[in-house]
């Protein structure tokens, strides 16, 4: 199935900026059940971007600009392919050994109650079907509530308030498995809501290591694994390491942002 | 505790060979004599600046570094065993950091229990993958070694984020040679004030693969309040590079630059002496003022080289240091030249239970700490000290480490009471690019308290100037 794919991100500034550094995690990285058909980002600064793959397979790109009085929008839009196979990820370019992603970051310390929801999915089930329990939990105890969460709120205050966007659900899904043993990723990416439908940000969801099968995708906000309805962008340790944009800005003073993601069905 | 190796006269009543004439011309020298060279002394360091600014001492923010006028003095044979060792160190702690972000081998063998790395707050994760010029991640390493017996000497610990002294090395060094340069006469003292030529051309041996002949290299401060500023200034006005705040840096089009009076100037190598955490907000510290908004992005693409590079502390934290024996065999399959000193983790229960039943012997130091801050050292301490400490012990096991009491050597040193034995380390500058340099000497700290084992500046320590012989 092809997915066409637009994802637009604008700021407003009071006044002009004098110095913008912005880093983008915007291009998908191909792997044996998604390739890359057409792919491009519009941004000022955009055609000398400082664009590398970081250790994590991760297609980044730097962008800086100076002296722009109106508003700065960054558009990243394509097509890609994608063949649903259950949300196993093989193929993919990363050298980072697997043992990194058992680290716990800021958002994805394992608490008390983190562990003991670890220790009941995987209590006497294999990993896989372990991972799957965990899945199903985690979308059953946090209810999906826009506003009830912030951008820096841990796994353990969304697990303890059972409210939370997509980000809470993934870091709540990954801190258990970390602490369970189990490496395990986050990963931004695109998924069809319905034909025509847009929506204000992008999705995220996790991964984590299964033995003899490799990396599996696990979307606990949907309860399901990836199909042909997701595309994979970036992955790393949380959500503030693979951030679509994160970048430092010199004038502008108050800034307002609008983000408008746009994924439909091109092609079945 | 064993008997204290006394470096001037070993344990008998004749000076030790290195020191045969130093310990002829003290005779000759009198009370008047000292005082005179010690306040010209004072002088050539207030003029240059030399100051050290101790935290948490409201009273004095900036005061002289002690300095003593007797020299601490290595033959030439001790310190081409020295060397070796030091060398071999280097070259095993640089593979271990390389290893440590790629493949893993030595967590894979089982060596080291991986979430001692993984869960570690100085591996920085962002560093996977990353390959810098010449794979060469600590180029500046401060090792410091201590010495308890004739051939018997210990690594303390590996400093391997932003070493300071260097400074002091050099001006002890200038000061001996203006106060003295008779001794300079009857001695061949291998040279150290070569030390930041050697540090440029080792910082231009690591600038990026596309970058032509003439690097240009920066060093970056974080500005007049860090305690070694004075070290900043000096260091880059010898080697003749630019010195740099964080705002004097910007990225651009995927470089980094370096605004001038004139058009901005491409930097090919910065010497970073900012921690980690404040190098880069837009991937460390976001906070970060002190820092330039997308440097590691352009490290990353390999276009601009950090010296060190970020997370090497993983090297020279406290906790991996009880596993560097094994390090070194595991990357140089040779047994290590120099050894470390045993330690507890109190991590460990049984550890712990022994630390605490042995405290007024032990040595019981931070983990994450530097500096001298935070430390106990039982056979110096009062009861009411260690039962302080215990209880802070109790509280955060895992933070601590502890070691036995080194008797660790003493040089003869001028004090109120005329001339005496005081303990004294030792810090080596090892600086590796295209090859590996080391500093003949370095610095060496002295505890002026009589009896005290703690030379840390912060805690009052002083220098002496570090000769090597030459055969």
């Amino acid at each position: 199935m092809q997915l066409a794919i637009r994802h637009e991100t604008h700021y407003d500034y009071d006044t002009p900026l004098a110095y913008s550094a912005q880093r983008l995690h915007l291009w998908p990285a191909d792997f044996a059940a998604q390739k890359t058909v057409s792919w491009s980002i519009t941004a000022p600064g955009f055609d000398k971007a400082l664009a590398y793959t970081d250790g994590f397979g991760n297609h980044v790109h730097m962008i800086t600009f100076g002296d722009v009085a109106g508003p700065v929008s960054i558009v990243a839009e394509g097509m890609v392919e994608v063949t649903d196979v259950a949300g196993v990820v093989r193929g993919l370019a990363s050298s980072a050994p697997d043992a990194v992603f058992l680290r716990q970051t800021k958002p994805t310390t394992a608490t008390a109650s983190l562990r003991t929801l670890a220790e009941r999915q995987f209590a006497g089930r294999n990993v896989l079907e372990g991972l799957h329990a965990l899945m199903a939990e985690v979308h059953a105890r946090v209810a999906y509530e826009i506003g009830a969460t912030h951008a820096h709120t841990t796994a353990a205050e969304a697990f303890a308030d059972g409210r939370g966007v997509c980000q809470d659900h993934a870091h709540i899904f990954i801190a258990a498995c970390r602490a369970a043993g189990i490496p395990a990723r986050y990963v931004t990416g695109y998924l069809v809501t319905g034909q025509g439908a847009s929506s204000t940000a992008a999705h995220a969801w996790a991964e984590a290591l299964v033995p003899d099968l490799g990396w599996v995708g696990f979307d606990p906000a949907n309860a399901k694994c990836p199909t042909d309805n997701y595309v994979r962008v970036a992955a790393g340790l949380d959500a503030a390491g693979v951030a679509p944009i994160r970048g430092s800005r010199r004038g502008g003073n108050t800034e307002r942002m609008r983000v408008e993601v746009r994924v439909e069905i091109a092609q079945q | 505790m064993a008997t204290i190796f006394n470096e001037m006269d070993g344990s008998g009543s004749t000076p030790r060979a290195p020191y045969a004439q130093v310990a002829e011309w003290l005779k000759t020298l009198s009370r008047a004599d000292v005082d005179r060279a010690l306040k010209e002394a004072e002088a050539i360091f207030r003029r240059q600046g030399i100051t050290f600014a101790v935290y948490g001492d409201d009273e004095a923010a900036e005061r002289l570094i002690p300095f003593d006028i007797i020299p601490r003095i290595f033959a030439a044979a001790e310190w081409r065993k020295l060397s070796a060792g030091i060398e071999q160190r280097v070259r095993a702690l640089n593979a271990f950091i390389h290893d440590l972000y790629h493949r893993q081998e030595i967590l894979r063998a089982g060596r080291i229990p991986h979430e001692y790395i993984i869960q570690n707050e100085a591996f920085v994760p962002e560093m996977v993958g990353v390959m810098p010029a010449r794979g060469v991640y600590a180029h500046i390493i401060g090792i410091d070694i201590v010495r308890v017996a004739a051939n018997e000497f210990y690594v303390l610990e590996d400093n391997c984020r932003t070493p300071s002294g260097v400074s002091y090395m050099l001006e002890d060094r200038e000061a001996m040679m203006y106060l003295f340069p008779e001794l300079f006469a009857q001695h061949r003292v291998a040279p150290v004030e070569n030390y930041p030529a050697m540090l440029r051309q080792t910082l231009e041996s690591v600038a990026p693969a596309g970058c032509d002949n003439d690097p240009t290299v920066v060093l970056l401060t974080p500005g007049i309040h860090n305690s070694a500023f004075f070290e900043h200034a000096f260091l880059a006005d010898e080697m003749g590079v630019e010195l740099c705040e964080g705002g004097d840096l910007f990225v651009d089009g995927g470089y980094l630059y370096m605004r001038t009076t004139q058009a901005p100037k491409r930097v090919d190598v910065v010497y970073r002496r900012i921690d980690d955490a404040y190098l880069d907000p837009l991937t460390f510290r976001p906070d970060s003022a002190l820092g330039v908004p997308g440097i590691f992005d352009v490290y990353r693409a390999g276009r601009v080289t950090l010296v060190n590079a970020p997370g090497t502390g993983i090297a020279d934290d406290k906790s991996i240091y009880t596993y560097i024996p094994e390090v070194i065999e595991f990357y140089t399959g040779e047994k290590p030249l120099l050894k470390n000193v045993p330690t507890w983790r109190c991590s460990d229960p049984k550890q712990l239970a022994y630390v605490l039943d042995h405290l007024p012997e032990l040595v019981v130091k931070e983990v994450h700490g530097s500096g001298g801050y935070g430390m106990l050292v039982g056979p110096t301490s009062t009861k009411k000290e260690i039962e302080a400490f215990r209880a802070r012990l109790k509280a955060r096991p895992k933070n601590y480490i502890a070691q036995p009491t080194l008797a660790l050597s003493a040089v003869p040193t001028f004090t109120k009471s005329g001339v005496a034995p005081r303990h004294v380390d030792l810090r080596p500058f090892v600086l590796s690019g295209d090859k590996v340099r080391i500093t003949p000497g370095g610095l060496t700290r002295v505890a002026l308290k009589k009896g005290s084992l703690v030379v840390n500046s912060s805690q009052g320590g002083g220098t002496k100037d570090t000769w090597v012989l030459e055969d």
